[in-house]
């Protein structure tokens, strides 16, 4: 069911894909720039769990991470976020969790999964969690039907296919070195990395890191099945705080139209 | 599937972004490589002796182990180094396999500075440039390495994210390297973080403990019944402990920086206080909250203020093989100045959590037992900030 709606999402366009930070600056805050997300166009939604040291972050999410720990956020606070967006708001799209391996070690993988099937997350991305190491919690999200998403790197060369053969739910791409945050130009050949995982598997590629305006977007979307954009839009979230949604909306239009074209 | 490397017991791992992993291979296969060379060796035998001034002395306190009336104390050395800590075994291990690997430039994390000085250092000497992220909170604590880092012509980031301490710098140096890693070795300065990273930094540690077995066997015709050693990740007590590991008449000896105590939040003894969690590459104990979220921890000792233990540690733990006690800041103190009163040697701040402990089981163990103390480091660095903590404000 889970691994079936991720692969809807991609299957009539190129997929605009935003990650928000829950509880940044707050957890209704979360829930009414999600909405407007939705409401205009956004394919699949990552929701981050913040986690106190996220090492693969740059500065902007690394300070929406701090913010939302400060005000109280909890693993547990943010699955009745995901609860109330599936059940109050109807919100149908696939909704995948990104956050850091301790986080769903410390509450226990089998108890973390069985809550993401329970409220209705689709999938997990742990960026500290490489393919040596995914064997750990693989069993679990196949129980619990959560599809443990591979990231596939610049760096990676010798590995895409390895990585590829196995992966799930969708392929996130990095699109340069370094940690998450905006960048002018990714200079990365992506066209021949999707190429040689478009070799093993089926499974769609979505770009991310670096990734801010409809341009990159558009050129992104005419490689891979879509594009992930996060500082950017915590950028727009820390700009406009509470009243955040209005803005967020309008960018993920201006982005998913970009992807589309 | 592909096996997880690097384990010990459940421990271990390699637990870093996609991004990172063919350079971790990279580097196990050059180490792997590098150390059955024979001519690695020799220039790594030949730095250790003549530019670093091992073998470092296994001194006997005689006036400490009167004093405290029970076992025969010894020193091992370390403070004695060029650059004033163990912290130069590993950096100039690290840093030759890494110019050999063709990397022209050194990223380091250090905590009080110790590590960032050795870094430093090895890169001047080798001809490599040199990046060390340090915590701003230590930048402050440390200032005098600050300065000394530059002097060597290294640059120094203070670290402002987190706690501003070694936490936050580790985290820092592994975002850096996931930025720049074709020219860039990250000389990691403990035996923490992810596969190979652990093994290595023991393995060029591990001199110490090869060094103590000559030493005492030279003059005492025997192995020690303990060896002691302050912990943090943990490098220069697997250095003191890894050569005696099989030997099991020897008590390995862990000490802890308890900070203002182990029921208090403001404490970095992760074996006391900590859980299984997995974090900076690695699976092992950490200090955190009930949701995983690492806590910011506390002590007085910049070198000792980390959240998590090394693999290795945390396996010797498990199998009851070492032994982990925590040492408070105020023990801590009271033991950097009876070493300095007592035999006239100023430990640094970190070891004195060991010099601390042993003041407390010397006196339980009979005039015929011996036990090593690792002097980690000269206290030079940490003057000011212990007479601030006795309330006296001294300008360096």
């Amino acid at each position: 069911m889970s691994k079936a709606r991720i692969k809807e999402a991609f299957a009539s366009s190129k997929a605009f894909i935003p990650f928000i930070t829950c509880g940044f600056p707050d957890v209704e805050t979360t829930i009414a720039v999600v909405e407007a997300a939705v409401a205009n166009g956004a394919d699949l939604i990552e929701i981050g769990i913040p986690f106190s040291d996220p090492t693969a972050e740059g500065p902007v999410i690394q300070g929406a991470n701090l913010v939302a720990l400060q005000g109280g956020i909890t693993t547990d606070k943010v699955f009745d976020c995901v609860r109330v967006l599936r059940e109050e708001k109807g919100i149908k799209i696939p909704l995948v969790f990104m956050t850091y391996a301790n986080v769903v070690y410390s509450y226990g993988a089998e108890k973390f999964m069985s809550k993401c099937a329970e409220i209705g997350i689709d999938g997990i991305i742990l960026p500290d969690l490489p393919y040596e190491e995914k064997g750990e919690f693989d069993a679990v999200c196949d129980q619990y039907d959560v599809a443990l998403i591979s990231l596939i790197a610049p760096t990676s060369e010798s590995r895409i296919a390895m990585i590829a053969a196995d992966a799930d739910g969708f392929i996130y791409v990095v699109s340069s070195l370094g940690v998450t945050g905006t960048r002018s130009e990714i200079t990365t050949d992506l066209g021949s990395i999707v190429a040689k995982i478009r070799e093993v598997t089926d499974v769609p590629c979505a770009i991310g890191f670096g990734i801010s305006n409809p341009e990159q977007a558009k050129k992104m979307a005419g490689i891979a099945d879509g594009a992930i954009v996060g500082s950017a839009i915590i950028k727009i979230i820390d700009k406009y705080g509470k009243d955040s949604a209005g803005p967020v909306g309008e960018y993920v239009k201006s982005m998913k139209d970009a992807v589309m074209q | 599937m592909t096996q997880s490397k690097g384990r010990f017991g459940v421990h271990g791992g390699q637990y870093i972004p996609e991004t990172l992993m063919n350079a971790v291979i990279e580097l196990e296969e050059a180490y792997n490589h590098y150390k059955n060379d024979p001519e690695f060796n020799r220039e790594l035998q030949e730095l250790f002796n003549e530019y670093a001034g091992r073998p470092s002395r296994l001194y006997y306190a005689e006036k400490m182990t009167k004093d405290l009336g029970g076992a025969k104390i010894y020193l091992k050395r370390e403070d004695l180094n060029h650059t004033g800590s163990h912290k130069i075994n590993n950096v100039l291990g690290q840093a030759l396999l890494a110019k050999k690997m063709g990397k022209t430039r050194l990223i380091a994390e250090t905590g009080a500075g110790q590590h960032g000085v050795a870094t430093a250092t090895a890169a001047a000497l080798l001809g490599m440039e040199c990046v060390v992220f340090m915590g701003e909170e230590d930048t402050k604590r440390q200032a005098l390495n600050v300065y000394r880092m530059r002097l060597l012509g290294s640059e120094v980031i203070p670290v402002k994210s987190g706690t501003a301490t070694l936490k936050d710098a580790v985290s820092e140096a592994m975002r850096e390297w996931t930025n720049r890693i074709d020219d860039t070795h990250y000389c990691l300065g403990s035996v923490m973080g992810p596969h190979p990273f652990p093994t290595i930094v023991r393995d060029f540690q591990s001199v110490i403990s090869k060094e103590i077995k000559e030493q005492m066997l030279e003059k005492e015709g025997r192995l020690p019944d303990a060896v002691i050693a302050c912990v943090g990740g943990g490098s220069n007590a697997i250095g003191t402990f890894y050569n005696f590991i099989e030997d099991k008449d020897v008590a390995l000896i862990g000490c802890e920086a308890a900070g203002r105590g182990i029921d208090t939040f403001e404490t970095a003894a992760t074996i006391n206080t900590g859980r299984l969690g997995i974090f900076h590459g690695m699976k092992s104990y950490f200090c955190q909250d009930e949701y995983g979220q690492i806590a910011p921890v506390y002590s007085i000792s910049a070198g000792l203020d980390y959240p998590g233990i090394g693999p290795e540690h945390a396996n010797l733990h498990d199998s009851g093989r070492a032994q982990y006690v925590a040492i408070t800041d105020d023990e801590a103190v009271d033991a950097f100045e009876y070493l300095s009163r007592t035999e006239g040697i100023i430990p640094a701040i970190e070891s004195a959590h060991a010099v601390a402990y042993a003041r407390k089981y010397a006196p339980t163990l009979s005039k015929d037992k011996i036990i090593v103390i690792t002097i980690s480091g000269r206290g030079d660095k940490d003057c000011a900030a212990i007479a601030r903590y006795r309330g006296e404000d001294i300008t360096e």
